[in-house]
């Protein structure tokens, strides 16, 4: 394939471009996504080359947004409903938690909603409480979801596409701070299939299983870490629901120690999930403590000290995995 | 400056609105209240006998509404529900022996035993799912009406919902954007007075929910929910405007339910006027129908009759059906979770 570098943002571009060109069923529609290509410019040139047929502006009407998607796609569609911030996702939970997610189950399979949900989440823009959540955890809880969060450009385009294409309801959380990322980014389209975890950097001494953004803060960390003399594995689990657990595991059997770290809050997030299933499944083979890296238990704030404070970084999850190692 | 008069609540069907119907519309009216109100009738009782599991939220006395729409629309249009949702079904063409069996929790159900009596769906039919959730039908039925719109295909989608619906969110919402993409969709608001236990004039300050239409700049129509004929004439306009690409209309049905929010027992807190109920039930929708016809010498009492021991005959075959059909598989829980 032919490969260059594009932004993270650009690269989900280029991933709805290609399948809209591909597929006369999918459509689009949210707040500011045609005229103005959404306010992270996820959708710039859509309406251009489209049509308003298939990419509409929509009133603030999140409910309205998500249920037309849900009832489009039970008829057979493939809508593609933008949320503009995950925070928004509140407003429309009932037409996600209770419709989309549940139809196919409790008309016993009598239907599909093959529906794609976008949003922007992540905190460090000095966005405050209502515009910076993860809220990833919320979803993948509820039976039927999936959850995917690129955190890196191929991820960005390649998990749109994947999305898209999935015979179920789909959220895709793009992280709002890495939309000038760059990447290599092949040009043919291409779809990562959900659930399928990426080992970003092998290593030996330490697990570090990170969610979004994280993972460009864990791959910074090993490097420190390399210097350090430790050598640690990065994991991106790439979709929380379905979550690739076998591939975690093994890794735990192979390092022996587990750090995840996740911009959501440590409570009831992500993490306790996989630090349960690990040590459900690899116990005989930890040296220390499955460990948790992750935002305090309060809303995230705004003051750029603060958010710093609240947010976990390169450093820490150096001296988070640092301690993991000389434990034992 | 041409000035484009605001669109505006009518009263009821144009005048003769009944003149054209035929023996064959009359019988087949009817024929869907009649199955509705003896399979509502046979279900709460095999509740209440606790034969059959879970609760039922009946149809009894709002039968007209759903025969009335349902006598306009094909099975390539689609509805959705609410959590009293067997009239719908029943009015849309769904069969007795699956609802019975979904009901009994069985495999051979709708819903394979999954949804229940909140759930019923039948796909074939463009019945697009009971829905438990207040509200929660509106933006589906407006998701298909989209659908029908984007590909063109002529169909048309129909959502109906209670009075008490009409004060969430969920329904201004879909209202006004199926008004702004002009979505071939008929809102049809049963209002029966009461929003479960609460009665309308305590949670509206409107009599007319029809009026409501008004402020997303779409026709409101009110109608006798108890006379399917009228109710019928009022939704082929709806369908008509709608399949001409003129958008939605809402409709407001006045019609009562004669048994509580849920289950058959009666009230068990006097929220009602005994003689509320029964002036409602002088207007009964299905024997308004059957003196019409008659009067008229579009049908007979024993067509009326054979109707009503046809549908006995029917209801018991599919109880049996039910009750001797396999119980679902615990090891199967996961199944339909995805579509993989």
């Amino acid at each position: 394939m032919n490969t260059r570098e594009l932004t993270y943002v650009k690269a989900f571009n280029e991933g709805m471009h290609q399948i809209m060109a591909e597929d006369p069923d999918v459509f689009l529609i949210g707040e500011d996504v045609a005229g103005y290509g959404g306010v992270f410019h996820m959708f710039d040139g859509l309406l251009t080359a489209y049509g308003d047929k298939r990419v509409k502006d929509t009133p603030i009407a999140e409910q309205a947004i998500i249920g037309l998607g849900v009832g489009a796609a039970a008829r057979g569609l493939r809508p593609v409903c933008d949320l503009m911030f995950m925070d928004f996702i509140g407003v429309a939970m009932d037409q996600i938690f209770n419709q989309a997610a549940k139809m196919k189950y409790m008309f016993g399979g009598a239907v599909s909603v093959p529906l794609t949900i976008t949003t922007a989440g992540g905190a460090g823009m000095s966005a405050a409480a209502q515009h910076s959540q993860s809220l990833e955890a919320w979803l993948a809880h509820i039976p039927g979801l999936k959850v995917a969060m690129p955190a890196s450009p191929y991820d960005a385009k390649g998990l749109i596409v994947g999305a898209i294409r999935d015979d179920n309801p789909v959220i895709v959380v793009l992280n709002k701070k890495m939309l000038g990322v760059k990447g290599p980014v092949p040009e043919e389209l291409y779809a990562i299939p959900l659930g399928v975890a990426n080992v970003v950097r092998e290593g030996d001494d330490v697990t570090i299983v990170a969610i979004g953004r994280m993972v460009i803060e864990a791959t910074k960390a090993a490097a420190s870490l390399g210097e350090l003399g430790i050598s640690a594995e990065v994991i991106d689990p790439r979709t929380v629901q379905p979550l690739d657990i076998g591939t975690i595991v093994t890794s735990a059997k192979k390092t022996n120690r587990v750090l995840i770290v996740h911009e959501a809050v440590e409570f009831g997030g992500i993490g306790a999930e996989i630090s349960s299933q690990v040590q459900e499944s690899a116990f005989d083979y930890l040296d220390a403590p499955v460990t948790r890296l992750a935002a305090p238990f309060a809303p995230v704030p705004y003051a750029p000290i603060l958010e710093s404070a609240y947010v976990p970084d390169a450093a820490r999850i150096t001296a988070a995995a640092r301690k993991l190692v000389e434990r034992s | 400056m041409t000035e484009t008069p605001a669109p505006s609540v009518t009263y009821g069907p144009p005048e003769g609105y009944a003149a054209g119907a035929t023996r064959d519309l009359v019988v087949d009216l009817h024929r869907r209240m009649v199955r509705i109100r003896m399979f509502e009738e046979s279900a709460g009782k095999l509740v209440e006998s606790g034969d059959m599991p879970g609760f039922l939220h009946l149809y009894v006395g709002q039968e007209a509404v759903a025969a009335g729409v349902m006598s306009v629309l094909d099975d390539v249009d689609q509805i959705t529900s609410t959590h009293r949702g067997h009239g719908h079904a029943i009015a849309k063409g769904a069969e007795f022996r699956p609802m019975f069996a979904e009901l009994y929790g069985k495999t051979t159900g709708y819903c394979k035993g999954r949804g229940g009596s909140m759930h019923i769906v039948d796909m074939s039919r463009g019945m697009l799912g009971a829905n438990a959730i207040v509200g929660g039908g509106i933006p589906i039925a407006i998701g298909a009406a989209f659908a029908a719109q984007y590909r063109g295909d002529g169909s048309v989608a129909a959502s109906f919902f209670g009075d008490g619906a009409t004060n969430i969110g969920a329904f201004h919402e879909s209202v006004n954007m199926a008004a702004v993409w002009d979505l071939p969709v008929l809102f049809v608001c049963e209002n029966n007075g009461y929003a479960e236990f609460t009665a309308q004039g305590n949670h509206m300050r409107l009599d007319d929910i029809a009026e409501r239409a008004n402020s997303y700049g779409i026709p409101g129509v009110v109608v006798d929910g108890m006379d399917a004929l009228a109710v019928r004439a009022v939704a082929k306009i709806a369908v008509d405007r709608a399949k001409r690409g003129e958008g939605p209309t809402l409709i407001e049905a006045k019609t009562y339910r004669y048994f509580d929010h849920q289950g058959i027992k009666g009230m068990r807190i006097p929220y009602r006027d005994p003689a509320e109920v029964e002036a409602w039930k002088a207007r009964d929708a299905i024997r308004l129908l059957e003196v019409i016809g008659v009067e008229r010498g579009l049908a007979t009492p024993e067509d009326f009759a054979a109707t009503w021991a046809q549908t006995e005959a029917e209801i018991a075959d599919a109880i049996e059906f039910a009750r001797s059909s396999p119980d679902p598989d615990p090891a199967d829980i996961l199944d339909d979770v995805y579509t993989v």
